[in-house]
């Protein structure tokens, strides 16, 4: 199967997406060896995701959240007994929450995260194999459109790729879980 | 903790949300504080996608969370929290805007453009991602200036799917509209901001180069 760029152009989201069959796939890798235009337009398209997917893009006004829950306690909390009760409530939930954290930490018993705005799961199974690239920030499965450069790639367990800091492509990790769900 | 991207989808998560939703039912009104704390900034960004506009963002925000709790129990399980919220959000946005009569001052989006493919214009070489910019209060401006000069329908399928991380189906439940239409919407969505930022976020903003002003935000 051989296609232009008109066509790689038509299938460019769904090929991000990994919404695309096994011929399709190979026929645009295969293209992207050839077309250094088309490779413009796909590594662009995949960058501006990645940005736009970034929580610091989403900016909230400054005290917000503050107003927000101002505002909740004045139509929900009318008194001062329930709003007692809700700090008591928030504190033994913040504490259950640290515990389990803290437990968590102590269980993988890795480094931070390379990228300190990413999140780590509790899901990826520990003996996957998952891609990871010496520059990268996120693991990954194989052939995710999402892993950056190709230079020093390994495949190593989801265990050992979280201990040494990667955090799980959101992308390509979210679709093999909800798969495997 | 900001998070760069979006978490992963976690069972033990929606169940604790699930037994949240039954405490508030059951009179427990503290736990609805835990329940929408981690969705309050992506309920601003529907909010402010529709209504383009902080402080009305806010107001409508504020209405839709007690709107959230008063009909907590005809949330059904089935959906996810997150999703619905966004949808209550996004129809009290919508209702406040038809109020503003803003619409009239804006260009209409032709929805029959969405079957004409799009060519993208600019080839500039962007391959390396700039995560770094995001520091940047100028880049995170441009990028919102970009996504603001995207016509609305292009806009609500971006922000849902790329930024609010919904999947195609969630997207497509939550517009009204067929999964089809999201996956053209995002396609040329995707291509038009393609278009826009590349030739900035190439490396313009690298060397610190003053962003040129013109029709791209850059």
């Amino acid at each position: 199967m051989v296609i232009t760029c008109d066509d790689l152009w038509r299938e460019i989201s769904n090929y991000l997406d990994g919404d695309v069959g096994p011929e399709l796939q190979s026929a645009i890798d295969g293209h992207l060896r050839e077309c250094r235009r088309c490779v413009a337009v796909v590594a662009g398209t995949r960058n501006l995701i990645e940005l736009y997917g970034d929580e610091r893009v989403q900016q909230v006004p400054s005290g917000f959240s503050n107003r927000l829950h101002q505002k909740l306690e004045s139509r929900l909390l009318p008194s001062r007994r329930h709003f007692l009760g809700w700090i008591v409530a928030t504190a033994a939930t913040a504490l259950v929450i640290g515990s389990f954290e803290t437990a968590r930490s102590s269980v993988l018993g890795g480094p931070a995260l390379r990228s300190k705005h990413a999140k780590g799961s509790t899901r990826v199974p520990p003996d996957l194999q998952v891609i990871v690239a010496e520059q990268g920030k996120t693991f990954h499965v194989a052939r995710c459109p999402f892993i950056h450069g190709q230079a020093g790639l390994r495949t190593i367990p989801a265990l050992e790729a979280e201990r040494e800091g990667f955090a799980p492509c959101v992308r390509c990790m979210k679709k093999y879980l909800d798969a495997t769900a | 903790m900001a998070a760069s991207v979006g978490p992963l989808e976690n069972p033990a998560q929606q169940d604790y949300e699930q037994g949240l939703i039954e405490r508030i039912r059951d009179g427990e009104r503290e736990a609805f504080y835990e329940l929408i704390r981690p969705y309050e900034r992506r309920v601003y960004a529907a909010a402010f996608l529709i209504l383009r506009n902080q402080e009305d963002a806010e107001d409508c925000v504020q209405e839709t969370v007690l709107k959230a709790f008063k009909h907590i129990r005809q949330f059904r399980a089935e959906a996810k929290f997150s999703t619905w919220l966004i949808q209550i959000t996004l129809n009290d946005a919508r209702m406040r805007r038809r109020k503003q009569n803003r619409s009239l001052m804006e260009p209409i989006d032709k929805a029959e453009g969405d079957e004409e493919p799009y060519t993208p214009r600019d080839f500039a070489d962007w391959r390396e991602i700039p995560s770094e910019a995001l520091e940047r209060q100028e880049i995170r401006e441009k990028l919102a200036q970009a996504l603001n000069s995207l016509g609305q329908i292009y806009r609500e399928v971006f922000v849902l799917r790329d930024m609010e991380q919904l999947s195609i189906e969630e997207t497509a439940k939550v517009l009204g509209i067929s999964p089809a239409s999201v996956k053209t919407r995002l396609l040329r969505a995707r291509l038009m901001l393609r278009d826009l930022l590349a030739p900035g976020l190439g490396g313009r903003w690298s060397r610190g180069i003053q962003f040129a002003k013109g029709v791209k935000p850059w």
